[in-house]
């Protein structure tokens, strides 16, 4: 056992310290101490940053900067992936954010020899989703630095900002930003709410009866595959285009998706957890709320955070085609008008609001459903 | 209390769509008095898990009757109670969903234990007396706010085990109640079960696959043959009253125990070739 340890664990001469200080003082130069190959790449990499620097001078400072942490961070990755006791030699808490961020691996993980195709080594790598995020703005503002599209096709990051900024004080079209996202919210909870409300006990009673079951299968079969999109025409023959007809629309396309998961989360059931509760002396209303109920929550809620999903593009879509407020309704308008800026915003705007959305959903589920997955 | 299982030519025959029929029980009949443990064993679709199904109550025969104490089983009732089998990972029917055994993951292990008591609308109070002791009997003291799935495989089986007795049954039929298990925490299990029905004097049924589980633990013990399901053999054995004092291993190693099992399995192995027999000529 130890013998395994020490063959792998080669003392490396090179102290952490010292390549960091280099490092930080002279950058790429600096790194060819820790490793010449990551020092070479990195002095490539400060060239194309000069030539961009030349064209561009902010875009090429920050790519200056980029370079300059990526040296760090060769530096530390270089090293420790040869010995990892040198983890030791940084400050606590240090190893841990590194970690994190996905630059070193600590644990058990630390000694896997196998690795490609493992999908626990495939996690974990949040330095990478910064330097992708990073990496669109670099190439956003260098584009509009390099005129490679005029501004009304893609503005500049500050003006989308400065858009943003009069759209939440001043207001489009008689409603502030978080007025038009408040209208659109409004319409999603309400529609999504009585989609469930409706939705999951007819998938209960679809579940537990064949009379149900037979009943509303032709309804649900033939409904389920039509795209919500198709019935924005008639939602706004029926109810016009205010609110009610986005909420029809909503309450429509969450409604199958409940359906169906209800009624699946209650067949999901295994009979033997049935005869437990009959042979435990449960009533049928005790089995139905105590074991049917909790039984079908796992699949109900993987059902809400499709409908959720669902429903959120499909206000959107039916706000483009007509509305007088809402997220949707607000960058068709700026659309028509070459407002690209506040298109921008909007689009923005609904990314972080459907992501938000279903991170919200998923530790409401890991939360109330702590058995999903493990039972 | 004194309540006698009488199964009087028992017959359960499933008809097929196509119009064919199998005979998945013919003509079963016995007497288990208050207090027995019997062991049922057999290769599969023998009729086995019909037979408890019949008795628990959760299927009717087609002919002849199941009585117990003094009534007809009409259907599932609290005097009869079924440990199922523990079944670890994926569900064949389910594709990725995990489910184990009978146990509700969405309670906790006492709530589990308490679940009979407070379908009888025992005071909460009394419960938790009712969840100790039964805790306590399974050796699983102070384990009774963890998560279901926070438990390993023998762990939630003494849980089952435990909701079991805490419904005070006078019948516990036991399907296979330890098939899932490895061979450590089965033979302690095994333990537990003869501790059990002789600190609490219940009426067991167990069925199994393992010919040393049903020796060991039967003192009567059927050996079941398939198409027609009947009751080929029956034993009356000593090792489960000696395995209150003795020590399991050393009566398996015994004479007469190895003598019984190799008796035992040379049977089932003669209905498992015959059965192969019958579907190559067919």
């Amino acid at each position: 056992m130890d013998t395994n340890s020490t063959v792998t664990a080669t003392a490396s001469p090179k102290s952490l310290g010292v390549a960091l200080l280099l490092t930080l003082l002279l950058g790429p130069i600096g790194l060819l101490y820790a490793t010449v190959m990551g020092g070479v790449v990195l002095l490539v990499a400060d060239l194309i940053a000069l030539f961009v620097f030349l064209a561009a001078a902010p875009v090429g400072i920050l790519l200056f900067v980029a370079v300059q942490i990526a040296a760090v961070i060769w530096a530390i990755k270089a090293l420790t992936s040869q010995n990892a006791e040198l983890l030791g030699q940084l400050p606590p808490g240090v190893a841990t954010a590194l970690a994190k961020l996905g630059l070193v691996t600590v644990g058990e993980s630390e000694r896997k020899a196998v690795t490609f195709g493992d999908p626990e080594a495939a996690t974990g790598g949040l330095l990478w989703s910064i330097v992708s995020v990073v990496l669109i703005f670099a190439l956003w503002s260098l584009a509009v630095r390099l005129e490679l599209a005029s501004p009304i096709f893609m503005p500049p990051p500050t003006e989308v900002l400065g858009q943003f900024i009069t759209v939440a004080t001043d207001g489009f079209r008689g409603f502030t930003l978080w007025e038009h996202l408040g209208i659109s919210l409004y319409r999603l909870l309400v529609g999504f709410f009585f989609g469930c409300l409706l939705g999951i006990p007819i998938g209960f009673a679809m579940g537990l009866s064949k009379i149900m079951r037979g009943f509303f299968d032709p309804i649900v079969e033939f409904m389920r595959p039509i795209p919500p999109l198709a019935l924005i025409p008639l939602s706004i023959i029926w109810l016009g285009i205010g609110n009610a007809s986005k909420i029809f629309l909503l309450f429509l396309a969450a409604l199958w998706i409940m359906v169906l998961a209800a009624r699946s989360g209650v067949q999901s059931i295994r009979i033997s957890k049935i005869h437990a509760a009959y042979t435990l002396g449960a009533s049928k209303q005790q089995l139905l709320l105590k074991v049917v109920l909790p039984n079908a929550l796992p699949e109900i809620f993987t059902g809400m955070r499709v409908a959720m999903g669902v429903c959120w593009g499909t206000l959107v879509a039916a706000e483009l085609v007509g509305a007088e407020a809402g997220i949707g309704f607000m960058i068709t308008v700026a659309g028509k008008y070459l407002e690209t800026g506040l298109v921008f915003v909007g689009i923005i705007i609904i990314g972080i609001v459907g992501a938000a959305i279903d991170v919200a959903m998923r530790k409401a589920e890991a939360r109330m459903i702590p058995w999903k997955g493990k039972a | 209390m004194a309540s006698t299982l009488t199964i009087d030519a028992a017959g359960m025959i499933y008809k097929l769509p196509d119009g064919g029929e199998v005979e998945a029980l013919k003509d079963v009949s016995f007497q288990l008095q208050s207090g027995e443990m019997l062991t049922v064993l057999g290769p599969s679709g023998c009729g086995k898990t019909t037979l408890l199904n019949l008795i628990a109550g959760f299927l009717m025969p087609t002919s002849g009757k199941a009585m117990f104490g003094g009534g007809d089983i009409s259907g599932p009732g609290p005097e009869r109670a079924k440990l199922e089998k523990l079944i670890t990972g994926p569900s064949p029917e389910r594709g990725m969903v995990f489910q184990q055994g009978a146990l509700f993951e969405w309670m906790t292990v006492a709530e589990n234990i308490g679940f009979g008591p407070s379908m009888k609308g025992v005071p909460r109070g009394e419960i938790a007396g009712i969840v100790n002791r039964y805790l306590d009997t399974v050796g699983l003291q102070g384990f009774g706010e963890k998560a279901i799935y926070e438990l390993s495989g023998g762990m939630q089986q003494r849980v089952a085990l435990a909701r079991c007795l805490a419904n005070e049954p006078e019948l516990i039929l036991m399907d296979e109640p330890l098939g899932a298990l490895d061979a450590l925490t089965r033979e302690k299990m095994q333990s537990l079960i003869l501790k059990i029905w002789d600190e609490t004097k219940k009426t067991i049924i167990l069925i199994t696959h393992s010919v040393e589980e049903a020796l060991l633990l039967g003192e009567r013990l059927f050996v079941m043959a398939p198409r027609p399901g009947r009751i080929h053999k029956e034993y009356n054995l000593p090792f489960a009253k000696r395995g209150l004092i003795e020590d399991l291993r050393e009566i398996k190693t015994g004479d007469k125990f190895v003598e019984t099992r190799e008796e035992i399995l040379s049977m089932i192995w003669e209905m498992e070739e015959e059965i192969m027999g019958r579907q190559e000529a067919a």
